[in-house]
């Protein structure tokens, strides 16, 4: 009896040490705030959005999301500068933002939007259901899924790109990752991209984005590839250890996502944000997210309305 | 309906990843397992402890921390350099034995204690005994909680699939990703399983029988 007493408390020591040693990564893991790396005095501002009043729209959507007083809307929660929800539960990011300025021009207030976090996998199904008004998190436009749901956009021309240590000089473009470790999110199609041969990267697949960046300044992997805009996001939260290549290999256009035949509502929102770009709020918004990481800032895609 | 046809090369891999993955660490699961189970009736105190302490951690840690242990804690301590599969075969091996473990364990207690001293007291050896008597009247009471044990297994291995190892749900991954409706998506894998776990219950059914004997 005192035998199996003294084994069963080694055994939860054990795993206790194993516990802490498995989460006890150093800064930037996915539970972390992202920091400030410019001090916070001369950091670029967030912009403030004017919110629009009496806004007549022949769309059944937001008409019923009017009458509700508030709009749902689908985004990302662990994307850190795109789409990110701290430990207090507030939601920052570029995506967050572009999320609010669509908002305001629709008549609604920050207070008004109800964000909710859905998986990339049932998207799709979410916007169709009806449960999420919009969807405003990295929704590369593509043919297959427009076949399911509405897009405005693209907001954001993102590419797939590579993410190194910031002391890195071999990898320098996706020629350059032959015989390389590169890690990404299970299925994710830049990692089917960057096993073609031509590329020849030899491919890591975990679950999150936090953890690839995790091996790769454990230095078990050489670069984390996906939309470069969720790659920014990760420079900016630690600019010193990590850098963007900046050589996209992919066309990846954001859109903002809704039910697939309401064309009035996907007329607004191009509206709105062709109102914001021309007004300076989305380049400001760019600047205060995923400028932070020294990336440098592009001109956003003309937008495509169909 | 079409996504299975069009993507069928990814899917034969993927369900193959899936039963290499399942086979392999059922085989070395079953060798671990027994042979920790032989430390916990052995007569050796050191041993029995250690059979003792490897189940009770590896029952009940959560298989995705294990995985996270080999992935991220392991290599900061002594880099093996092993390649993502090799790590999840340990991991599912290892998780696996101690279950096959205390199965086995019941198994010999069920095998009456006369049978043992009979064996002793011809003059067997501990491993005679264990080997000769005790375990062959064993494996029949083992037989339904194994089979139990590897369809969890089979399940358990997709979890290998967020760490890097080509298997059935990660195709599921790779497709959603690309936009394809996930209801289908989700059939095809459900089905892919279903083939392996009704393969594994019809091999365990074949083996109770041919193995029955009136008691």
């Amino acid at each position: 009896m005192k035998l199996r007493k003294s084994a069963a408390a080694a055994a939860v020591v054990a795993a206790l040490a194993l516990t802490a040693t498995a989460c006890g990564g150093e800064e930037g893991t996915a539970g972390d705030k992202p920091k400030d790396p410019t001090g916070g005095k001369n950091a670029p501002k967030l912009p403030t959005y004017d919110v629009k009043s009496d806004v007549k729209v022949d769309s059944s959507v937001l008409k019923k999301a009017q009458k509700a007083g508030k709009i749902v809307i689908g985004a990302k929660d662990d994307q850190p500068y795109l789409g990110f929800k701290d430990s207090a539960g507030k939601r920052s990011g570029f995506d967050i933002e572009i999320a609010k300025m669509v908002a305001a021009d629709l008549g609604f207030k920050p207070d008004q939007i109800e964000f909710k976090t859905i998986d990339s996998g049932v998207r799709e199904t979410t916007i169709s259901k009806g449960d999420v008004d919009l969807y405003v998190g990295t929704y590369t436009i593509n043919d297959e899924r427009k076949k399911q749901v509405g897009f405005a956009g693209p907001y954001f021309m993102a590419g797939a790109d590579l993410l190194v240590r910031a002391d890195e000089k071999d990898i320098t473009g996706p020629d350059t990752v032959k015989g390389k470790k590169v890690c990404s999110i299970v299925g994710s199609t830049p990692l089917q991209e960057i096993k073609k041969s031509k590329y020849g990267a030899k491919t890591v697949e975990l679950a999150k984005y936090s953890e690839c960046v995790q091996q790769l300044i454990n230095k078990e992997v050489d670069a984390v590839t996906t939309d470069d805009a969720i790659l920014k996001g990760y420079a900016a939260q630690q600019p010193k250890a990590l850098k963007v290549v900046e050589k996209p290999f992919t066309k990846e256009p954001y859109g903002v996502g809704m039910s697939k035949d309401d064309k009035a509502l996907r007329d607004a929102i191009a509206d709105a944000i062709e109102a914001h770009q021309k007004n300076g709020d989305y380049k400001k918004a760019y600047d205060a997210t995923l400028g932070l990481s020294k990336s440098k800032y592009t001109e956003p895609p003309a937008l495509e309305r169909y | 309906m079409n996504v299975l046809l069009d993507h069928f090369a990814e899917f034969r891999e993927g369900f193959i990843g899936t039963v290499w993955l399942t086979v392999a660490s059922s085989v070395l699961a079953l060798i671990l397992g027994v042979v920790l189970a032989g430390f916990r009736v052995s007569p050796v105190p050191p041993l029995r402890f250690f059979g003792a302490a490897w189940v009770t951690l590896f029952r009940n840690t959560p298989l995705t921390l294990l995985f996270l242990t080999i992935w991220f804690a392991v290599p900061q301590v002594f880099d093996f350099g092993f390649d993502p599969w090799t790590k999840a075969l340990i991991v599912l091996s290892v998780y696996t034995s101690s279950f096959v473990c205390e199965a086995v364990r019941s198994g010999i207690n069920t095998v009456p204690l006369g049978q043992a001293e009979a064996a002793r007291s011809l003059g067997m050896t501990f491993f005679q005994t264990l080997g000769t008597i005790v375990l062959p009247q064993a494996v029949r009471t083992v037989l339904p909680p194994l089979s139990s044990i590897f369809i969890a297994l089979t399940k358990n291995s997709a979890i290998a699939g967020a760490f890097s190892v080509t298997e059935l749900f990660g195709w599921q991954k790779v497709l959603s990703d690309q936009g394809f409706a996930i209801a289908w998506l989700f059939l095809w894998v459900a089905l892919g399983y279903l083939v392996i776990t009704f393969t594994i219950s019809g091999l365990f059914r074949l083996l109770e029988r041919s193995l029955e004997v009136a008691r």
